[in-house]
């Protein structure tokens, strides 16, 4: 850093703004997230086995890291100008609240299995973890397949996340409970966005009726394994810290029915993919689309795990 | 033991917007509070306005140079998460100047009923937001989401002119 400005946030030299970490080289890979901030190096509620705290924040963290990566995958391809912007926002929104409950993860020891440098605890656990260790539901790995799929697939997870969001919000855990509060008023926005598109494309023309409903019918064998409880949901939902994903099938439905008729599509009949010796994406059994998502997102920064610049 | 220094307070206040520069820290409503430590290190506690706002990383670095510019040597800057960033904390003087600037200032929401369903809205907004280039109330929305994270892209149907508008959150 010798060669900057020592007050490199000037703004009479915007490259020296570029390059103003407080430490000589920043992780190639990340933005330097700082831990160390308020609410993330909270304790665990007292009483409540930190592990499984742990556990919760990487549930929701990867639900919204892979569905940010999946729909990242439109930057440059999307029908419109507008609708890349509003897809890259909402995966952006995604991105963050990832990034919190990744930092809250790490600092309840979700990361030290996995370290192999300096890099931040979010960044371990983003790049460094392989498929079995990712707790995301199966719906947000799934392929976005085309405009259709993706609006119906943002509706189910908006709606999905938003309800449990909102009764997050009362979590006796700080950090849940404060990502839940932003991430109430940002999931309103991206719900409002795709039911509006399901109105438009399911009552549009014959042909984007058609691509609206085989949308829905597409992600629908996904839906049921948002309302099932894994063992440590259970226990945290005794603990006051997590939300039971059962209560929230009405929330989901009423939403569906709310626009499906309204936009002349019907509620998809495809049956559930069942989960594998009752296991599914909560405890890292997956579907084979989530290899795909991980070579992409993770293969730049394992071949390079100590790069700086 | 920790007490408020009215100079740093001043130099954070001033620090402005990296996306929206027209705005200082203080008129977005994204400064919590600014501190000073018992060995003088200066504390500031940030806010973001959205979960992913990119530009967050971009105002540590302009708040800890301009604080050291102020003579601050020692300083740190924290995230906090709660309460959440809402637009109704963006000043009257942030209003007016965004206006100016040719955005349209958000409207005031004021605090929800918590634990009601939040309803689905499925007509375009009926809301109404003046053009700030002439006035017009007649104006629609092109799209929910913006070049910023806390921008909606609008256009008036009057002076046929595109602008911005901070949506309400």
């Amino acid at each position: 850093m010798d060669t900057h400005s020592p007050h490199p946030g000037h703004d009479e030299n915007v490259y020296d703004a570029l390059s103003t970490a407080d430490d000589d080289g920043r992780w190639a890979f990340g933005t330097g997230f700082d831990a160390g901030d308020a609410e993330i190096t909270a304790p665990a509620p007292e009483g409540v086995d930190r592990a499984d705290v742990a556990t919760y924040c990487l549930m929701l963290a990867d639900d919204a890291l892979i569905a940010s990566q999946r729909l990242a995958g439109w930057t440059a391809k999307a029908p419109e100008l507008e609708e890349e912007v509003a897809l890259a926002n909402i995966a952006l929104d995604l991105l963050g609240q990832a990034r919190v409950l990744l930092s809250r993860a790490g600092h309840l020891g979700a990361a030290e299995p996995y370290r192999v440098g300096p890099q931040d605890d979010e960044d371990v656990l983003t790049y460094f973890r392989d498929d079995r260790a990712f707790r995301n539901v199966t719906l947000a790995e799934t392929d976005l397949g085309d405009f259709g799929r993706t609006i119906a697939w943002i509706l189910v997870f908006a709606a999905w996340r938003l309800a449990l969001m909102q009764r997050l919000t009362g979590s006796r855990d700080p950090v849940l409970a404060a990502v839940a509060g932003k991430a109430v008023k940002e999931l309103t926005y991206h719900r409002d966005y795709a039911a509006q598109w399901v109105l438009r494309l399911g009552d549009g023309t014959e042909l984007s009726h058609a691509r609206m409903q085989a949308g829905l019918d597409g992600v629908w064998p996904h839906v049921e394994e948002l309302f099932l409880a894994h063992d440590v949901e259970r226990r945290l939902v005794e603990a006051g810290v997590a939300v039971d994903p059962a209560e929230l099938r009405g929330d989901v439905d009423a939403v569906v029915a709310q626009v499906l008729p309204a936009a002349t599509l019907t509620r998809p009949e495809t049956p559930a993919v069942g989960l594998v010796g009752g296991r599914g994406g909560r405890d890292g059994v997956h579907t084979e689309a989530l290899g795909g998502v991980l070579a992409l997102m993770q293969s730049l920064a394992r071949a390079h795990p100590g790069a700086t610049w | 033991m920790v007490t408020a220094l009215v100079d740093a307070r001043e130099a954070a206040e001033r620090v402005v917007d990296p996306e929206m520069p027209m705005l200082t820290l203080a008129d977005l409503g994204v400064l919590r509070r600014v501190e000073t430590a018992g060995d003088g290190t200066v504390v500031v506690t940030l806010t973001p306005t959205y979960s992913g706002c990119p530009a967050l990383e971009a105002m540590r670095d302009d708040l800890r140079a301009a604080l050291q510019d102020a003579g601050y040597d020692a300083v740190e800057v924290r995230t906090t998460f709660s309460p959440p960033w809402s637009t109704d904390w963006i000043s009257d003087e942030g209003r007016r100047k965004l206006a100016e600037a040719g955005v349209a200032p958000p409207d005031r929401i004021g605090p929800k009923a918590a634990g009601a369903p939040i309803p689905l809205t499925l007509a375009p907004p009926s809301q109404t937001v003046a053009c700030p280039q002439c006035g017009a109330a007649d104006t629609e929305e092109v799209s929910r989401f913006g070049p910023t994270a806390c921008t909606a892209l609008r256009r008036c149907r009057s002076c046929a002119e595109p602008f911005e508008h901070v949506k309400e959150i």
